[in-house]
C-alpha cells in the first residue's frame, strides 16, 4: 500500500513539527508513506470563503500530486473533509482521479485506528492534557461522537491517546464547543472568532489543562496566538507530536 | 452598512453581556441534550420528520390545496398572499370590515418578516404582542432577538425599567415574578378591550383543515378565546399532511427549542364557535422562489423551534439582533439571503461552519452546507466585497502550483523578517485579539528534503 503525506500548507510554513511528527510516526509503524514534492494547498480558504471558483489551480495541484496513491493521509481533519466534499477534477479522467483521492484520503488519526489499526503505539506523554474537538474532523468526518446526537459515544483520536503513557485526560465543561478559528471567519468576523478562542481556551485552564491537543493545528494556531496574548500557561501541541513523542526521546 | 460582524463587534463591547447571554442559551442547549436522549430513537424521529416535511415539499401545491378545501369546509375563511405587503393589506381589510381597533397578537414570526406591526399602527389600529418576550421587546421598541425567546438578549433589570417606563412599575423591580405578574395585569386589559386576535401556525393539518398554535403562556387561547375575529397567518410551508404526524413534530418542537417535553399549551383549531369570523392567511413571500432552488429547498422543512440559534457559538456570542433581521442564527443565514440577497448576503459568513446547527436540527437540514453553498453563490452574483476578492484571487494564483508556492513561502517568510510591522499591528485583524505565530527556520518540505529525499 502506497500512501501519499499531504501536508497542508500552514503547517509546512509555520508548523513543520507537525509533518515532522507526522511522517516519523508513520514511518516508525511501517508505513509505506512519501510526501510528493509539488504539493501547496488543498484550496479550502478559498472555498470556505465563497471562492470555490477560484479553487481550479488547487484542485488540479492535488489531483496531479496524489492520484497514484492508495492512500492518502493528513495531519488535519478541516483539510481532509474539504479534499471529500469539494475536489473536482475537470475532465472526466481528472472527475475520475478526484473521487479516487476523495475515497482514499484519511485524516491522520482515522487512518491510524480504521486503517492501521494501531493497538499499542508505546508513547509517553506525562502530562495533564485537554482534547480540543475539531468540528471538521469531528462532525465533518466522524472521528469522534457528537453530544448533540443521542447515539453511543465514540473517539478515534481518544482511542489513540489512551494508548499514551502518563498522560493525564482533562474533563472540559463543553467537550465539543467550536473554538471560533473558521478559516477567514477568524479575520472576517474577529470579535466573535477571539471571543470564541477565548471562551475555549479559558474551558481548558479551569479544568487544569497544561495542554491543549486536537487533530487540527488550524484550531491550535488560533488557541495558541490567543494563549500567548493572554500569558497564558496553556501550550498548544498537535496529536501527531504526542503520539510520536517515544520516537523524539529515542 | 449593517452587517453582522460590526453588530456583533458593538454586543461584544460588553464582555460581561456576552457571557451571561452564551451561558443563558447553553443552558437551554444542555436541557435540550437532556430531554432528547430521554426519547428512545430520537434520531429516528428527526429522520421521520425529515422525510414528512420533504414530502410536504414535493407535494405542497396538492396539501395545500386540501388544506383549503377541509378548512373551508369547517367554516375557516382562506386568503392567499403572495408577498408581505399583500398579507398586511389582507390583515387591514379583516379588521376593517369589523371595525377593530384594537388587536391582539400572538406570537407570529411571520407577522415579524411582514413587518405587520408597524403597517396597522400606521393605519390606526393598536396592536399589543401578548407573549411575554414579545411584548417586552414591544415596548422597548426593538425586534426579536430569537424566534422562541424574542427577548433573551435582555436581563430582568433591563426589563423592570421598561415596565418602570411603559407600565407604571416601581422603579428598580428586577423580580420575574412580579414583573410577570404587572405584564400579565395589562395584558389582560388589553385581552378584554381587544375585537380581533392574531396567531400564527405552528403547523397546518391538511388531512384536517385545522390548525396548531404552541405557545407557553396560553396567550394565544386568551386572545382567540375573547375575541370574535381570529386571524392565523401562516407561511405556506406550515402544511403537514394528517393529523397523526403532529404526534411527531410536537414531541420534537419543544424539546429541541426549549428543552421541554411539550409546549404547555399546544392548542388546536379547526372551526371557528358561533358567532366567530376565522381567518386563514397562507403567504408566499418568497417561499415558492425557495422552493424551486433545489440545494437549498430542504432550509423550508424548517419548524422554527430555534435549537439552531441555542446551539451555535456564533449567536450566543453576537446577540439576535446581530443578524439584523426577524428570524436571525444559523436558519436565518438561509432564509433571508434567499429572501434577499443583497440586504443579507453578510449572514451565511456568520458561521464558522462548526457543524452543530446541523445536528441539532429536528428535520434534519443541513444548514452547515447550505450556507456553504450560499457562500458560493453570493460571491458567483458578485455580492462579494472587491477587497476581499482580490486577496482570494491572489492567494488562489500563489497556491495553484510548486512555483508559485514556493515564491509565495519566500515572501511570507521575508515579510516576518523584514517588515514584522505590516503584520504585528492592530489593522490586521488577526493581530487584534492573537499574537502571530512564530516563524520556524525550516519549512517541512526543506526538513524532507534535507533528511529524506535527498538524504536517508
Amino acid at each position: 500500500m502506497k500512501v501519499g503525506l499531504f501536508i497542508p500548507c500552514y503547517i509546512d510554513v509555520l508548523y513543520p513539527q507537525v509533518g515532522i511528527a507526522t511522517y516519523t510516526l508513520l514511518k516508525r509503524l511501517k508505513v509505506d508513506i512519501v510526501y510528493p514534492m509539488g504539493q501547496t494547498c488543498c484550496g479550502q480558504p478559498m472555498a470556505n470563503s465563497g471562492y470555490e471558483y477560484l479553487a481550479c489551480g488547487t484542485n488540479k495541484n492535488f489531483i496531479q500530486q496524489f492520484k497514484e496513491f492508495d492512500k492518502i493521509v493528513a495531519p488535519s481533519g478541516s483539510c481532509v473533509l474539504h479534499i471529500k466534499e469539494h475536489l473536482k477534477g475537470e475532465s472526466d479522467l481528472e472527475k475520475n482521479q478526484a473521487l479516487h483521492i476523495q475515497n482514499n484520503i484519511y485524516e491522520l488519526t482515522e487512518f491510524l485506528t480504521d486503517v492501521v489499526k494501531v493497538e499499542n503505539l508505546k508513547a509517553s506523554f506525562p502530562h495533564k492534557v485537554g482534547f480540543h474537538q475539531s468540528c471538521h474532523g469531528q462532525r465533518g468526518l466522524h472521528l469522534s461522537g457528537m453530544s448533540e446526537l443521542t447515539a453511543p459515544y465514540f473517539s478515534k483520536p481518544e482511542q489513540l491517546l489512551q494508548q499514551v503513557e502518563g498522560i493525564e485526560w482533562v474533563k472540559l465543561d463543553k467537550k465539543d464547543e467550536c473554538c471560533g478559528f473558521g478559516g477567514t471567519f477568524c479575520v472576517t468576523e474577529e470579535t466573535v472568532s477571539s471571543k470564541m478562542g477565548k471562551d475555549r481556551l479559558a474551558d481548558h485552564e479551569k479544568n487544569g489543562a497544561e495542554y491543549i491537543t486536537a487533530c487540527d493545528m488550524s484550531c491550535l494556531m488560533h488557541l495558541e496566538g490567543i494563549a500567548n496574548r493572554e500569558k497564558s500557561h496553556v501550550k498548544v501541541i498537535h496529536i501527531a507530536e504526542i503520539l510520536n513523542t517515544q520516537n523524539a526521546e529515542q | 452598512m449593517r452587517n453582522h460582524a460590526s453588530l456583533a463587534e458593538q454586543f461584544n463591547l460588553d464582555e460581561n453581556r456576552v457571557d451571561w447571554h452564551n451561558k443563558t442559551l447553553w443552558f437551554v442547549r444542555e436541557k435540550r441534550d437532556k430531554q432528547s436522549h430521554q426519547v428512545p430513537d430520537w434520531e429516528k424521529l428527526r429522520e421521520i420528520a425529515s422525510k414528512i416535511k420533504l414530502n410536504v415539499l414535493s407535494n405542497l401545491d396538492t396539501y395545500l390545496m386540501e388544506f383549503e378545501k377541509n378548512a373551508l369546509a369547517n367554516g375557516i375563511q382562506i386568503h392567499w398572499a403572495k408577498d408581505a405587503e399583500e398579507h398586511n393589506e389582507i390583515v387591514l381589510s379583516i379588521l376593517k370590515d369589523h371595525q377593530v381597533k384594537y388587536m391582539v397578537k400572538s406570537k407570529s414570526m411571520l407577522t415579524e418578516e411582514c413587518h405587520l406591526n408597524e403597517y396597522l399602527e400606521k393605519n390606526g389600529i393598536e396592536v399589543t404582542d401578548t407573549d411575554l418576550g414579545e411584548r417586552i421587546v414591544q415596548l422597548a421598541k426593538e425586534p426579536p432577538s430569537h424566534v422562541v425567546l424574542p427577548c433573551i438578549h435582555k436581563k430582568k433589570e433591563e426589563i423592570g425599567e421598561i415596565f418602570h417606563k411603559h407600565l407604571n412599575a416601581p422603579e428598580g423591580l428586577s423580580d420575574p415574578q412580579q414583573l410577570t405578574e404587572i405584564a400579565r395585569q395589562d395584558l389582560r386589559k388589553k385581552f378584554l378591550q381587544s375585537q380581533a386576535a392574531l396567531t400564527g401556525i405552528n403547523f397546518a393539518v391538511a388531512e384536517t383543515g385545522e390548525f396548531v398554535v404552541c405557545t407557553n403562556e396560553g396567550n394565544a387561547d386568551m386572545g382567540t378565546h375573547l375575541a370574535n375575529v381570529h386571524i392565523a397567518c401562516m407561511g405556506l410551508e406550515k402544511i403537514i399532511p394528517k393529523r397523526e404526524h403532529l404526534g411527531i413534530f410536537l414531541r420534537l418542537l419543544a424539546r429541541s427549542g426549549t428543552g421541554q417535553s411539550i409546549t404547555t399549551y399546544s392548542s388546536h383549531f379547526r372551526k371557528p364557535r358561533a358567532g366567530q369570523d376565522m381567518h386563514i392567511i397562507i403567504v408566499d413571500n418568497g417561499r415558492s422562489e425557495h422552493l424551486g432552488k433545489e440545494k437549498f429547498r430542504n432550509s423550508l422543512k424548517c419548524i422554527r423551534c430555534g435549537a439552531c440559534f441555542n446551539t451555535c457559538p456564533v449567536y450566543r456570542r453576537s446577540g439576535g439582533h446581530s443578524y439584523h433581521t426577524a428570524v436571525a442564527g444559523p436558519i436565518g443565514s438561509i432564509l433571508n439571503p434567499i429572501r434577499n440577497r443583497e440586504d443579507y448576503k453578510d449572514l451565511p459568513f456568520a458561521s464558522t461552519l462548526c457543524g452543530s446547527c446541523t445536528n441539532v436540527c429536528p428535520v434534519k437540514i443541513d444548514l452547515h452546507n447550505q450556507l456553504y453553498e450560499l457562500r458560493q453563490e453570493i460571491i458567483a452574483s458578485g455580492s462579494g466585497e472587491s477587497i476581499k476578492g482580490f486577496s482570494m484571487k491572489m492567494m488562489a494564483r500563489s497556491l495553484s502550483n510548486i512555483k508559485k508556492y514556493e515564491k509565495f513561502k519566500r515572501t511570507v517568510k521575508w515579510g516576518y523578517r523584514y517588515t514584522p510591522f505590516l503584520l504585528k499591528n492592530k489593522i490586521n485583524p488577526w493581530y487584534k485579539h492573537r499574537e502571530m505565530p512564530e516563524m520556524p527556520k525550516e519549512s517541512f518540505k526543506e526538513w524532507y528534503q534535507k533528511n529524506i529525499s535527498d538524504g536517508k
